[in-house]
């Protein structure tokens, strides 16, 4: 263990140098939010001041997309997808192969510190934001549900990198995986609830969502947070959140041993 | 008539230039294809995005579905022409400048500017105009606009400076690389700025976050004025005029900035 903290330390030191390009992200990051909630407040402008969309009041939907920013601050994966797939297609695995170093494991302490890096520098602008924002935020109902919503969130980080990394592992077989990571990230971008609440699809769509990964990434621990789901449904969630943690961990393990063997280590 | 001949040399080399990028681009046909789907999948997105919108409204800001769609069409209609024509060539201006092969194009025989900006022509992106132009055709349909011959005009005339206002401050954040090598970070911030284009700018109510993308990064200007032309939506000739103006403010505020920025390049090698 203790040497994959120093790989998470040495991490923390390389993404420092990083530290005002992450600033301009979080910061230009809120552009398009702030042009998405304008566009909320003026839909419910028009329908009067009592109005919900779907079971959604303006204060909700406002809550709802700041928790979904910070979520995304906490567990997106910046650039860790791009290096996993320059280190195959460049045979920089090579020199970790040798060593008695896990590769999943050697990332996951690296994705671990980006985001810590990260979350601190965008936690100054999404506060602020949030602060400019603050008469429409709602607080969790009680301690128990921000304590669920935590570890879902923590669920969601595990997800979010086991995908990428399993896409990620495309390297093995294709040479260029951009158009890949672009693809997956599309529908991660839709279905994961980024661009608005799930729930206010049409039903069938909603359900069907379900059955994928995506929602458990961003929506499902916003849903918890702002008391959406309750009872057997938020345990089954949960449930189900662990279920593809550990599906997406199974098929990124077997994606990297299937590739290993056709590894040719290119570049020595 | 010299300038009759300059234009023809500069029609010729653009020439060039695209025979080379065809050439570069059918080495990859697969990849080629794929980035389409790419750009054709976040279009689908945007769209999907208004629809969900419209599945609980009837209006936003007094733009009804369809017209939505019609400026989403012409957001992204502008965005990928100006992709076609700009964006690799002025993410790439930071590379040239850190590897100083910006020494190269200085002595070439040609206005630096041109090159730099036109270098590659990034085909895919012309069929992903075309995707737009259909979206808005069909829109209009759905509209049923018959727009006069004016309109068209002042349509693609519109678009055009919005055209040039994205280059133009893009052209001008790439230039930041002169002054420090780490600008690519600006300049892919730049896609954000996209984001606010496609949106009707009448959902946005007075106060600094409209001035700035009114007056400053013009974003709200960009495809909202032409699409409004369609639409029939101008309540003044003002409304085009400050996006005409705004375009020429633009791309003098780049063109200056270029010129003092050239002045500071010392070159990376030697």
């Amino acid at each position: 263990m203790g040497k994959y903290f120093h790989v998470f330390k040495i991490g923390i030191q390389n993404t420092l140098v990083y530290r005002v390009n992450f600033l301009f992200r979080a910061l230009f990051g809120l552009i398009p939010l702030a042009g998405t909630l304008f566009v909320w407040r003026a839909i419910f402008a028009d329908k009067g001041p009592d109005a919900q969309v779907g079971e959604y009041t303006l204060r909700a939907m406002v809550s709802y997309y700041l928790l979904v920013t910070f979520i995304d601050a906490l567990t997106a994966v910046a650039e860790d997808d791009w290096q996993i797939a320059s280190d195959i297609k460049d045979g920089l695995i090579s020199q970790l192969l040798l060593k008695p170093v896990d590769y999943l494991t050697y990332r996951l302490s690296l994705y671990f510190s980006g985001r810590t890096t990260y979350t601190t520098v965008a936690l100054i602008p999404v506060s602020l934001f949030a602060y400019y924002l603050r008469d429409y935020l709602v607080a969790p109902a009680d301690v128990s549900t921000l304590g669920l919503f935590v570890v879902s969130v923590i669920l969601a980080a595990f997800l979010q990198f086991f995908i990428a990394y399993a896409v990620a592992m495309l390297a093995f077989w294709v040479l260029d995986i951009s158009t890949f990571i672009f693809i997956q990230f599309a529908f991660e971008y839709i279905a994961s609830g980024h661009l608005f609440p799930l729930d206010i699809l049409p039903p069938p769509l909603a359900l069907a969502l379900k059955f994928t990964p995506y929602p458990y990434l961003s929506f499902f621990p916003a849903a918890i947070y702002l008391g959406r789901v309750s009872g057997t449904e938020l345990w089954q969630g949960l449930a189900l959140q662990v279920f593809w943690v550990v599906a997406c961990y199974g098929l990124a393990r077997l994606l990297w041993a299937r590739g290993v063997r056709r590894y040719s280590a290119v570049g020595g | 008539m010299t300038w009759l001949a300059t234009l023809r040399r500069y029609a010729g080399l653009y020439g060039a230039l695209w025979r080379n990028s065809v050439t570069r681009e059918l080495q990859f046909k697969l990849n080629f294809i794929l980035w389409i789907v790419v750009e054709l999948l976040w279009f689908a997105l945007q769209l999907a995005f208004m629809s969900v919108l419209y599945s609980h409204t009837e209006s936003i800001g007094g733009w009804s579905k369809w017209e939505v769609v019609l400026l989403v069409g012409c957001a992204n209609f502008v965005q990928q022409l100006f992709t076609a024509l700009f964006l690799v060539n002025l993410t790439d201006l930071s590379e040239h400048i850190r590897t100083g092969r910006l020494d190269f194009m200085l002595l070439l025989p040609v206005n630096t500017r041109f090159l730099i900006s036109l270098r590659k022509v990034d085909l895919g992106s012309y069929v992903n105009a075309a995707a737009a132009l259909a979206v808005m055709v069909w829109a209009g349909s759905r509209l049923q606009l018959s727009p006069s011959f004016g309109q068209f005009v002042g349509f693609g005339a519109l678009c055009l400076v919005g055209l040039m206002i994205h280059y133009s401050l893009m052209f001008l954040l790439s230039s930041i690389a002169f002054w420090t090598v780490r600008a690519q970070g600006i300049v892919w911030g730049y896609y954000n700025l996209f984001n606010i284009a496609r949106l009707p700018e009448s959902a946005f109510p007075a106060g600094a976050f409209r001035v700035v993308f009114t007056f400053l990064l013009p974003m709200l200007l960009v495809a909202n004025v032409p699409a409004k032309v369609m639409v029939q939506k101008l309540s003044s000739p003002g409304e085009w005029l400050l996006l005409v103006f705004m375009g020429v403010a633009c791309y003098a505020a780049s063109e200056l900035f270029w010129r003092i920025s050239l002045r500071h390049y010392t070159s990376a090698s030697s």
